[in-house]
């Protein structure tokens, strides 16, 4: 008697499945997920594990927390990262250290992997929200990620 | 009181001659229907598209007038301007004969329905006969197509698009039979008559009824070649099946019919099931204007219920179609159609 069986068990699981579709059809108007992209563009918050692109963030003093390391250039798959860097006396304890004079990121090779920020040691770099990455011309896509006369912030050791 | 086509009627053959007046009234009914083909064409692709967003948590067209309601509108605009392609070595005669095919048998079909007690164009007495009979012309179009394009997807496609009909048009066949068997007529507004004074025929033949209401609405969606049973142009296998080598307005057609068909299975549904025009309980029946609206809002939800199927159900293979048809439904459909036979003999119909 499975012929039976079969025939009422397909119908239940027809009507489980329908049962689904129709809750979202009649009852799910407000949980809708697509949203009027280009109007509610001052309004619109991506969320928070959304990678965007690699940035570096400045405090008010405009410090950064970059070593100058090179992990982040070592881990990168593709070679989108590169840091010119230098080394300085520092005037507290005469030992020479690593500062960066520029860490350069090319978006236009970027995976969005995340390997670099997982590999910073000093959570110097962190995702960004911005997802408006279209430019016109390819040279834009070569950021500088430090902002010109940035210091390492103090607490930061290496 | 006097209905509105018998006073267009009655002024068409007061004010010009009879002959004239006759072929007037045929072009002005003809125009009524491709009007009323269009538009329920176009407005039954956005209302799958809306239906298709709000199942998958989108919003669906909302760019082209309020609510995107001009969007199919827009698109036809584009396909009608597009260019039609064509390739070399197809058979030119039936490939550019094929479009017409569906869209022509569609709108014979359409023409037979009763959407009102006057509402009613050509009351023809084997009604339920001549509407699967001319429905399934629609099937030759798709053969053509696949056969002249000269392309093996277009032939694959057409091809089980023939073997899912035949299977299949025994499906509709035998539970609209079933049906017939409470009616005892073929014709459509005599159908209707007996649910005017007995309650709807699902009511009616209750057990029976219901199993053939299933069965006739899983075949009635294969022989539209929609989702669950989308054989004939699985995307994933064949490009697009039948028409992938048709471009602008008569791939449009092919895709018009597609929606027209569905609004002919759901059509056919309600006349037979849920008692065309009768309001339930016969609460507005005598209301002229008001019958068309009962039977369009049946239908709407039966046709509702159809894009339901489509984006919940997952596609079958060509082997489970034929299974589902020639071991499930054609077997129970017999043994349905006897169980019917025995409840009208015996009498145990629910008759109000």
């Amino acid at each position: 008697m499975s012929y039976f069986g079969d025939i009422v068990r397909g119908i239940g699981s027809l009507l489980n499945g329908m049962k689904v579709t129709s809750k979202y059809l009649f009852f799910a108007p407000k949980e809708i997920i697509t949203q009027y992209y280009p109007e509610n563009r001052d309004t619109l918050k991506m969320f928070d594990r959304f990678r965007g692109e690699v940035i570096m963030p400045h405090d008010a003093e405009n410090m950064h927390r970059c070593t100058g390391c090179q992990s982040c250039e070592i881990v990168c798959p593709n070679g989108s990262i590169e840091i010119i860097w230098d080394r300085v006396v520092n005037e507290e304890t005469g030992k020479k250290v690593k500062i960066i004079d520029k860490h350069i990121y090319h978006l236009s090779m970027c995976t969005m992997c995340g390997l670099c920020i997982q590999a910073c040691p000093t959570e110097a770099i962190i995702w960004g929200q911005n997802f408006e990455n279209a430019v016109t011309d390819r040279t834009q896509l070569t950021k500088v990620l430090n902002k010109p006369g940035s210091k390492v912030h103090p607490d930061v050791k290496e | 009181m006097m209905l509105p086509t018998e006073w267009i009627h009655n002024f068409l053959y007061a004010s010009m001659p009879e002959g004239l007046a006759h072929a007037v009234e045929l072009v002005l009914i003809a125009v009524g229907f491709l009007m009323f083909f269009a538009a329920a064409g176009l407005y039954l692709v956005l209302l799958e598209r809306w239906i298709a967003a709000w199942i998958q948590l989108r919003r669906g067209p909302n760019r082209v007038g309020p609510w995107g309601i001009f969007q199919t509108i827009a698109d036809a605009l584009k396909l009608v301007t597009k260019e039609l392609t064509g390739t070399d070595k197809a058979d030119k005669f039936l490939y550019n004969l094929a479009p017409y095919f569906p869209i022509v048998a569609a709108l014979i079909t359409i023409s037979v329905f009763a959407y009102s007690q006057s509402l009613h164009a050509f009351d023809i007495n084997i009604g339920i006969f001549f509407i699967t009979a001319v429905s399934s012309i629609g099937v030759i179009g798709i053969l053509l197509a696949g056969w002249s394009s000269n392309n093996k997807y277009a032939l694959i496609g057409a091809m089980r698009s023939g073997v899912m009909v035949v299977s299949y048009e025994l499906s509709v066949g035998l539970s609209l039979l079933t049906m017939v068997l409470m009616t005892g007529s073929l014709q459509l507004s005599e159908i209707i008559e007996v649910q005017r004074t007995g309650g709807w025929l699902i009511v009616q033949g209750h057990i029976p009824a219901i199993i053939a209401f299933m069965i006739y609405m899983i075949a009635g969606t294969a022989e539209t070649n929609r989702t669950p049973f989308d054989l004939v142009e699985a995307e994933s296998e064949l490009g697009a099946g039948y028409h992938t080598e048709y471009s602008g307005m008569k791939f449009a057609y092919f895709f018009l019919a597609e929606f027209i068909n569905m609004f002919i299975i759901a059509s056919i549904a309600v006349t037979v099931f849920f008692g065309g025009w009768l309001s339930p309980f016969g609460i507005t029946d005598e209301i002229f204007w008001l019958q068309p609206v009962w039977f369009l809002a049946k239908v709407l939800v039966i046709i509702v219920l159809m894009m339901l199927f489509r984006w919940t159900f997952p596609r079958l293979r060509i082997d489970q179609i034929l299974t589902l048809e020639w071991k499930y439904l054609l077997p129970l459909n017999l043994i349905n159609l006897v169980l019917m036979a025995i409840i009208v003999l015996l009498g145990w119909t629910i008759n109000f």
